[in-house]
């Protein structure tokens, strides 16, 4: 209980901080992309501060053997760059500039009960459900294929 | 639509994101990646996953309201976009970043703090399809 009483403050932490930042304001993020319009270059100062932080928190938690709740990092194991990360990238960049949502900034956005917030996280919900489901019928194909 | 430079709020709001994402590290050995977040909430693999990522997300969707109590307003919210264009972004984001396996927080904020090439080859692609796609909306399609 005591580990979930925390661990929901972790994500008030984050959710406050997006809130602060301008990252949950499409208008914000999309101007700051604008570079031959609008210009509005506040969130490099979120992107800045994020990882300063965060770069140097690290090297202090990895000084540990393991986090305090668990038996390891779980970190990806995975180190390739591939056309899936890369064209995964991609398509991400280009709907968060049609939206001007990303998935750090929505959902805590759905706090407010804005209904344009609800609209994005369903499709955005939709959007994973099918690309895992074709995830998974491409990894059964690949056998078949390698078969044939 | 012009919006006011916030440099000191949006540094302030950032230094909060990485103390979120170090003490989830800390404190589970976790990723603060909305992105894995989300499609492990939604497709759990097993109930110890599932509550960890439920509590984390009500703490998330507590944060506007938390910043409400403080300040008095909703944090702002402006949506420049169509209700059509805002479901058909939704979808795309949700289909590139599971392939892209992250986005902005995943990616953008702990992998490059990890310094993983993958978290950086990826933040500088969606960066540049970000502004490309803003680019032609804006001023070649917009006019």
């Amino acid at each position: 209980m005591t580990k979930h009483v925390l661990i929901y403050l972790i994500g008030l932490t984050f959710g406050l901080g997006i809130s602060i930042s301008g990252m949950a304001n499409p208008a914000k993020v999309i101007n700051f992309f604008d570079f031959a319009g609008t210009w509005d270059p506040s969130l490099a100062f979120v992107m800045g501060g994020a990882v300063t932080v965060a770069f140097i928190g690290y090297r202090l938690v990895f000084r540990r053997a393991a986090p305090i709740w668990g038996k390891g990092f779980s970190l990806p194991g995975t180190r390739q760059i591939d056309a899936r990360l890369i064209g995964g990238s991609l398509v991400f960049g280009i709907g968060w500039g049609i939206a001007g949502f990303c998935p750090g900034g929505a959902l805590p956005a759905l706090g407010t009960g804005r209904s344009e917030v609800f609209i994005f996280v369903v499709a955005l919900v939709a959007g994973i459900l099918l690309a895992k489901a074709l995830q998974r019928v491409s990894a059964r194909k690949k056998p078949k294929a390698a078969q044939a | 639509m012009e919006t006011e430079f916030t440099p000191y709020a949006s540094l302030g709001g950032g230094l909060l994101i990485g103390l979120a994402a170090v003490m989830l590290m800390a404190t589970l050995g976790r990723i603060f990646g909305a992105t894995g977040i989300l499609a492990g909430f939604i497709q759990p693999d097993s109930s110890s996953e599932f509550s960890w990522r439920a509590a984390l997300l009500a703490g998330m969707v507590s944060g506007p309201v938390l910043y409400l109590a403080i300040t008095g307003n909703w944090p702002a919210i402006e949506v420049p976009v169509s209700t059509p264009m805002l479901a058909l972004g939704g979808l795309i984001v949700g289909a590139g970043v599971t392939y892209g396996a992250g986005c902005t927080s995943g990616h953008g904020v702990c992998g490059m703090a990890r310094l993983s090439p993958r978290s950086i080859v990826a933040t500088l692609t969606f960066m540049a399809g970000t502004a490309a796609t803003v680019y032609i909306i804006r001023h070649v399609i917009g006019g």
